[in-house]
């Protein structure tokens, strides 16, 4: 028999999604709808709004989520899976989780007051934006989750994106719901435990999820991970979350690497100067400096 | 039992009746009554429902674009604006086959702001794919929506249905209407159980891209269903009448037999053409009313039947098809025209924004027709 050690898996084994779908190559959100259903599992109804995996899934009459999938009008990701949510309920199937799966065109833009509105009633859903910085299934148009500095086809290099991205997690911490988290595709324990315990939470959830694209973002489909990755070690996306009101960080980075790192793998920051890069910088530790404040204001240890 | 109720309680109470699962709504006057209602009668468990109470007309239409397709019964109401706002997903939902029904208190659109009676809304929304019925009182107000769920479920129909009412002329004007409980309605109405739904132990895609390999035959297959859908009407006001003593087409007669003359009109102008008419007869005029029910299917059969044998034809709109004519007006001398039969058509526009079409007005249009040639487009009562 195998002598070898047999090595734990913290990755769920059993694959819920087919391979077969029409993502790009290296695509973060076809990873990202991978492990979230290897968390949910088959008994989980999601809707999709015009975005990236409006596509990825396939085309009439073919799917590959492997559960069944609502497609649906762009801004209303949350409103149709209240919907859902509510006839599951009425229908006495209250084991069925309802998952809203949407772009950050779809979330951060026009999908907001949608997503207001599910959040506010306390519609029981778990809604995952993969937010891979703009609308990237139109062909990289910015939205108000692309970063200061980027490239990208209404921001072109001339007139690269002026200000910061939306805090959706800020906007959707305020609306007191009982879970928030921010997750990453390179960070999957981290981020199947969150979605699982999303899932025993009854109520609105929101997740953050990070999502590079290599088409959009100008970097080369095999370093999606490794891009991935540099966004929480720079602190550009720190992994956190606040359940209940209640922040933990979830990962501290002890040797935070500068963010130029991050930013000189992807063409879309090709254009940044030393300035630009500094400002950038800045603003990113300024960003974790409150964060860290919050957490020490609202997390398990505060008083 | 008989009761003194609005429009809007009528339409709340059948829905209740009906015993749809998921009710979504956002108020607008003059639907709101509608709204309080229903959230009234969930929350006291009267209807074992969930109200979601959604922060637009979008997200309801939306929320019962989810519920449907999850195989729960649908209902949610709106008005004007809010109708506008939904146009997205009032699309949606009939290219979706899904049987939801929404009563529509027809209003004037804005600017200038405007609560009252205009069916220019409801029109807006011709060419989505959903059938139209425009009601002319409060009973049929409730006898609609419970008929609109049998014929919207029908497994070859599968349609939304779209009930319209004319702003507080129906809405907030109280007349006696005979209800049912759920009991009653039960063994008329059965269960809703679509054959394909969203399912986990199933699952399917619905909505997905859509190459034109197959999207001109979804559209094909839409406009099928509304071509069976007059037969399904037809046969569910029959049903309705044997059981419940009042009887429902795609169209109403009135005294149009022996008529020379024959007054078009749908909604609670119909109501006053019919007080018209009586009139008119006392005077020895041979004039009949024919109320169109039905705008989606539109009853061409129906149409032709009944108006090709008369010697003039007078459709009144409460709307406007601007840099045309009136709505109505277009599809019945279309209708016409398939008949092979010249009858000359008068087009009337009166009552826009709430205005009161009186039955003077009503007499005054058809003196018109006698001593005028026909014309598209004749205003009633414009103030020059």
């Amino acid at each position: 028999m195998n002598s070898e050690k047999k090595v734990k898996l913290t990755i769920p084994e059993h694959e819920v999604m087919s391979p077969g779908h029409l993502a790009c190559q290296g695509c973060g959100a076809s990873l990202a709808m991978r492990y979230a259903l290897k968390a949910l599992g088959e008994k989980t109804i999601v809707s999709i709004p015009a975005c990236c995996w409006a596509v990825i899934d396939g085309p009439f009459p073919y799917s590959a989520a492997g559960i069944p999938v609502m497609h649906c009008a762009f801004e209303t990701a949350a409103s149709t899976s209240s919907g859902i949510t509510h006839a599951m309920s009425q229908l006495g199937q209250d084991d069925v989780t309802t998952l809203a799966w949407a772009g950050d065109g779809g979330t951060f833009d026009i999908g907001l007051q949608a997503l207001s509105g599910a959040a506010e009633r306390g519609d029981n859903l778990i809604y995952i934006v993969y937010d891979n910085e703009a609308y990237m299934n139109t062909g990289i148009q910015r939205s108000s989750s692309t970063p200061h500095g980027a490239w990208t086809t209404t921001t072109p290099v001339k007139h690269y994106k002026k200000g910061p991205k939306k805090n959706i997690v800020e906007i959707m911490v305020a609306h007191h719901i009982p879970y928030v988290a921010t997750a990453n595709i390179a960070y999957p324990e981290d981020l199947i435990r969150k979605i699982k315990k999303a899932k025993e939470i009854k109520g609105a959830k929101f997740l953050h999820l990070y999502a590079p694209c290599p088409t959009g973002w100008k970097h080369p489909p095999a370093i999606t991970i490794k891009v991935a990755r540099l966004a929480t070690e720079t602190n550009v996306f720190p992994l956190y979350e606040v359940t209940d009101g209640v922040y933990k960080i979830n990962k501290v980075i002890k040797n935070v690497k500068p963010v130029e790192e991050y930013l000189k793998l992807q063409g879309r920051f090709r254009h940044l100067s030393k300035e630009e890069i500094d400002f950038i910088q800045q603003e990113v530790n300024k960003n974790w400096e409150r964060l860290v404040k919050l957490e020490k204001a609202f997390g398990e240890d505060s008083e | 039992m008989k009761k003194v109720l609005t429009g809007n309680v009528a339409a709340a109470y059948g829905a209740t009746a009906a015993r749809v699962n998921v009710v979504a709504a956002y108020p607008i006057t003059p639907q709101t009554t509608i709204v309080e209602i229903l959230s009234e009668i969930v929350a006291d468990g009267e209807l074992k429902a969930d109200f979601v109470k959604v922060e637009s007309e979008h997200s309801a239409l939306a929320a019962c674009i989810g519920a449907q397709s999850a195989g729960a019964r649908t209902f949610t109401a709106t008005s004007a604006q809010g109708l506008a706002l939904m146009h997205e997903l009032i699309h949606w939902s009939a290219r979706a086959r899904l049987p939801i029904v929404l009563t529509n208190v027809n209003r004037a659109m804005a600017p200038g702001w405007s609560i009252w009676a205009d069916a220019t809304d409801s029109i807006a929304q011709r060419d989505t794919g959903w059938m139209q019925v425009y009601c002319e009182n409060n009973q049929e107000v409730f006898d609609t929506v419970i008929m609109s769920y049998k014929i919207g479920e029908n497994e070859n129909i599968l349609l939304p249905t779209l009930i319209n009412l004319d702003a507080f002329f129906l809405s907030h004007t109280s007349q006696v209407v005979d209800i049912y409980d759920s009991e009653r309605i039960d063994s008329f109405l059965p269960p809703y159980n679509p054959k394909y739904k969203l399912d986990v132990n199933a699952p399917r895609s619905f909505g997905a891209l859509t190459s034109p390999e197959h999207y001109y035959e979804f559209s094909y297959l839409l406009h099928n269903a509304h071509k069976k859908a007059k037969e399904v009407i037809r046969e569910v006001g029959k049903e309705f009448g044997k059981k419940f003593g009042r009887e429902y087409g795609l169209v109403e007669e009135y005294k149009c037999e022996d008529a020379d003359e024959i007054l078009v009109t749908y909604g609670t102008i119909a109501g006053t053409t019919k007080d018209a008419v009586d009139r008119l007869r006392e005077k020895g005029r041979k004039v009949g009313a024919f109320k169109i029910r039905y705008f989606r299917p539109f009853p061409d059969e129906e149409v032709i039947e009944v108006l090709s044998k008369a010697k003039k034809i007078g459709v009144i709109d409460r709307a406007v098809s601007f840099g045309h004519e009136g709505p109505f007006l277009s599809e019945v001398k279309a209708a016409l025209y398939e008949s092979g039969n010249y009858v000359p058509v008068y087009g009337f526009v009166a009552g826009l924004g709430g205005r009161d079409v009186s039955i003077a007005d009503i007499e005054n249009i058809h003196d018109h027709m006698i001593n005028n040639e026909p014309e598209n487009l004749i205003w009633i009562g414009v103030k020059k």
